[in-house]
């Protein structure tokens, strides 16, 4: 009590009366020194671990600049340069020589415009669509997902408007890969959300259609879907109807991814709570309007990534294509790196090097944009 | 009150096309009729086609004489031998790099997803690197890569590799390692001690959990298995009169002769499986390590537990709860897969029934079979899949 009363009133020399500033910590803490010892040097293991991550980096990044750069050859005629010395790095020349059959495949020289011009239409419609903030939404929804396919239809394979006919059979390379990959985009996302509506439905029959649809389809490898698609689709036909080859594959592709979207559809449907469907209901809305207005717009963003995921899984699953004897990106390079023109030890690794690049910037900027689009609908519903 | 009381008139006045159990009735039965519709046609198309073009129908075609050689087979399949036989034989080697490809992904899985949660920054780096580039590359590009970029440009068998002289070689015809021959008194022997070592574990661990629950002193439960699970074999080969045998393959000048060959489609197919999908199981295994609270953690420690008690005890299995499911589809995904090897020529079973589809023309028999055994394994996992996790679901109060 006397110690209290005595603080209070008289001052004391040996308490402070201030808080002290500060120290600043060590050197060895902060800055570069201290980030170094945080994540490279903490322990003696983490010192070996260190080092042997260093030396595999060093040494992959090393095999991949030497093989691309250093011991590679730029300029060449033909296979002969590439063969020249038996060290020899990658085959650019090869490329050089090809790489208009890897973009368009055989499509006839004369027409080569057509694929720009639809390429060019594609990127002018996709990119505002993409991009959050542009205006006229509906407008480039409509163009983009009803015009834009008959535009694309129409102009390449031609037969109309004077444009001269070009078969299926001559298309090849991107070309292939993009119109194999995004008719699977387009044809998935509706298909799927319609199944994944079955399986949730409250009759019967419908239910169990989709149900068998999506797990048979989800149980098969795509590669015995294409082998399926080429060999007994033209057997399910009547006599005398024939399907296009590269039409055998795109409906194979479709069904196939059509039964992944549909289960992470299922996904978000079963994470909006019974509140939301009750609601709509009180409201009046009919089945179609209370799954299109207030169930499906917070169940699809709840499964973006996974919508983006199965995207990247069948544009990686393009390439199997090239398996039925279609001539997509990776099916040109295996094309032409048979070619004895070009024939040499590293003539292949170039072409998959070019292919791997390709398939990545893809497949990493959809990963990319999924990413910010989550978000940026992140309304805070998450936990 | 008095609406309540007539819900007799209220359903009188709907018409009987806006009532919804009728309407979806009727939506039912068209949808019905529509779908077998479809089959009938199909089945009706196909009867039609396969007559026209004389394809025999039916599956008697699998006791034909098949005629075509396979480059690997675990089982026998002699010149002679028949359709069927070459399936099963493809069917083996499917079974084969699938299991042999989970258990590699699965560590290498482990070992990238727990690299990215690493504190070490070259490490961290490295592991996402790893899984940034091979998730985002083609499947079927990693195989090419691996056969025709790594497999199929080492040297020849005549400067072949040896990583130990005289007993291993590898060159561009594959992996030859010594053959492995053992008598089999010794080989019964072996796997009947393999066999009691596994009960002899059970029985122990048993044991030793009793044990602990009465005194609470903690036995050296793993190492004392691992010592009985070595031990057990070791004694009956050795008590069997030691019947193992290696036979060094033989190099000559051209060639290496005897000793196990692995041939390169099989190492291509198996490397790229399990790099791929380890790269997909490491994302896994990181956000499974990831859901496992911080609180869990501390709480552990608090309670004086050691930091591998902690990880042992108390994260991993809350973490496998959320890594199991994805974990098993990807190992569905990896058996799927891996009939990528038709593309390198590596005998699966899609690659030896297209082979067999090719010769015999008979494709519906063919895809029928291929369809049976992916389903029936797909749907068996699923099955598992849904009593695992209803075993480990969080038991709620």
């Amino acid at each position: 009590m006397t110690m209290t009363s005595a603080s209070d009133t008289a001052p004391i020399a040996f308490v402070r009366h201030e808080m002290v500033q500060a120290e600043p910590p060590p050197p060895s803490m902060v800055g570069m020194q201290g980030w170094l010892k945080k994540n490279l040097f903490s322990t003696p293991g983490n010192i070996l671990l260190t080092a042997v991550g260093f030396f595999l980096a060093a040494w992959l990044i090393w095999q991949v600049v030497d093989f691309a750069i250093v011991r590679a050859v730029f300029v060449g005629t033909s296979g002969e340069d590439c063969r020249k010395s038996p060290d020899v790095g990658a085959c650019w020349p090869y490329v050089q020589a090809y790489w208009k059959l890897f973009v368009y495949g055989r499509y006839p020289i004369a027409e080569r415009w057509r694929v720009d011009l639809t390429g060019l239409v594609f990127v002018v419609l996709l990119v505002p669509l993409m991009i959050p903030a542009a205006p006229l939404k509906r407008l480039n929804v409509i163009l983009f997902f009803l015009i834009f396919p008959v535009f694309a239809f129409s102009m390449l394979v031609g037969g109309w408007f004077g444009l001269p006919h070009v078969e299926t059979a001559l298309w090849g390379g991107v070309l292939v890969s993009l119109v194999v990959a995004v008719t699977g985009i387009v044809m998935s996302l509706p298909l799927g959300v319609l199944l994944a509506l079955g399986r949730r439905s409250k009759m019967p029959v419908i239910r169990l259609l989709s149900t068998i649809f999506i797990e048979f389809w989800r149980g098969v490898p795509l590669i015995t879907v294409l082998f399926m698609a080429s060999n007994m689709l033209p057997l399910f036909m009547p006599a005398g109807v024939d399907v296009d080859k590269l039409l055998r594959a795109l409906i194979g592709v479709s069904l196939f991814s059509a039964a992944y979207m549909a289960e992470v559809v299922r996904g978000g449907l079963q994470a909006i709570p019974k509140g939301q469907y009750e609601g709509a209901m009180a409201l009046g809305l009919s089945y179609w309007r209370m799954m299109g207005l207030v169930v499906m717009p917070q169940a699809l963003k709840l499964v973006i990534p996974g919508i983006v995921n199965t995207f990247i899984g069948l544009f990686k699953d393009t390439t199997l294509v090239s398996i039925v004897s279609i001539f997509d990106l990776l099916g040109m390079i295996n094309f032409t790196r048979t070619d004895s023109a070009w024939a040499a030890p590293t003539t292949a690794m170039t072409g998959y090097l070019v292919a791997a690049v390709f398939y990545w910037v893809f497949c990493f900027g959809m990963s990319r944009y999924s990413m910010f689009m989550e978000n940026r609908l992140n309304t805070g519903h998450k936990r | 009150m008095a609406l309540a009381d007539g819900p007799a008139a209220g359903e009188a006045k709907v018409v009987w096309y806006n009532d919804p159990v009728v309407r979806g009735r009727i939506f039912q039965g068209l949808t019905l009729a529509f779908v077998v519709f479809l089959t009938w046609g199909i089945i009706h198309n196909t009867a039609v086609n396969l007559q026209s073009r004389n394809i025999a129908q039916g599956f008697g075609f699998l006791s034909t004489t098949a005629g075509f050689d396979i480059a690997q087979s675990l089982i026998s399949y002699p010149q002679d031998a028949d359709y069927g036989r070459a399936i099963l034989v493809g069917l083996v080697n499917t079974v084969l790099v699938a299991v042999l490809g989970v258990i590699l992904a699965t560590i290498f899985g482990f070992i990238g997803g727990v690299a990215r949660l690493s504190s070490n920054y070259v490490v961290r780096k490295l592991a996402t690197s790893y899984v940034e580039i091979v998730r985002n590359v083609p499947l079927l590009l990693q195989i090419f890569f691996w056969y025709f970029g790594v497999l199929r440009v080492l040297p020849g068998p005549r400067d072949s590799i040896q990583p130990i002289p005289g007993w291993i070689f590898l060159n561009n015809r594959g992996l030859i390692m010594p053959q492995v021959t053992m008598t089999k008194l010794t080989a019964d022997a072996m796997f009947y001690a393999v066999l009691a070592a596994i009960v002899a574990i059970l029985v122990l661990r048993s044991v030793f959990r009793k044990l602990q629950e009465r005194t609470g002193t903690q036995a050296p439960v793993f190492l004392i298995s691992l010592a009985v699970l070595i031990a057990f074999p070791v004694v009956a080969y050795l008590a069997t009169g030691a019947g193992i045998t290696l036979t060094a393959p033989a190099k000559s000048t051209f060639n290496i002769t005897g000793g196990t060959r692995v041939i390169p489609e099989f190492m291509a197919l198996l490397m790229a499986l399990a790099f791929y999908t380890g790269a997909f199981i490491a994302e896994i295994v990181r956000a499974g390590i990831l859901a496992v609270s911080h609180g869990q953690t501390e709480a552990a420690s608090s309670l004086g537990l050691k930091p591998n008690n902690i990880l042992r005890l108390v994260v991993v299995p809350q973490a496998l709860r959320v890594i199991i499911p994805p974990l098993t589809s990807q190992y569905l995904n990896l058996t799927k897969n891996s009939s990528l090897a038709v593309a390198v020529g590596y005998p699966d079973l899609v690659s030896t029934g297209g082979t067999v589809l090719n010769q015999t023309g008979q494709a519906v028999e063919v895809i029928a079979i291929w369809m049976v055994i992916y389903l029936g394994t797909s749907l068996t996992t699923s099955a598992f899949m849904n009593w695992y996790n209803a075993k480990m679901a969080i038991r709620e109060r």
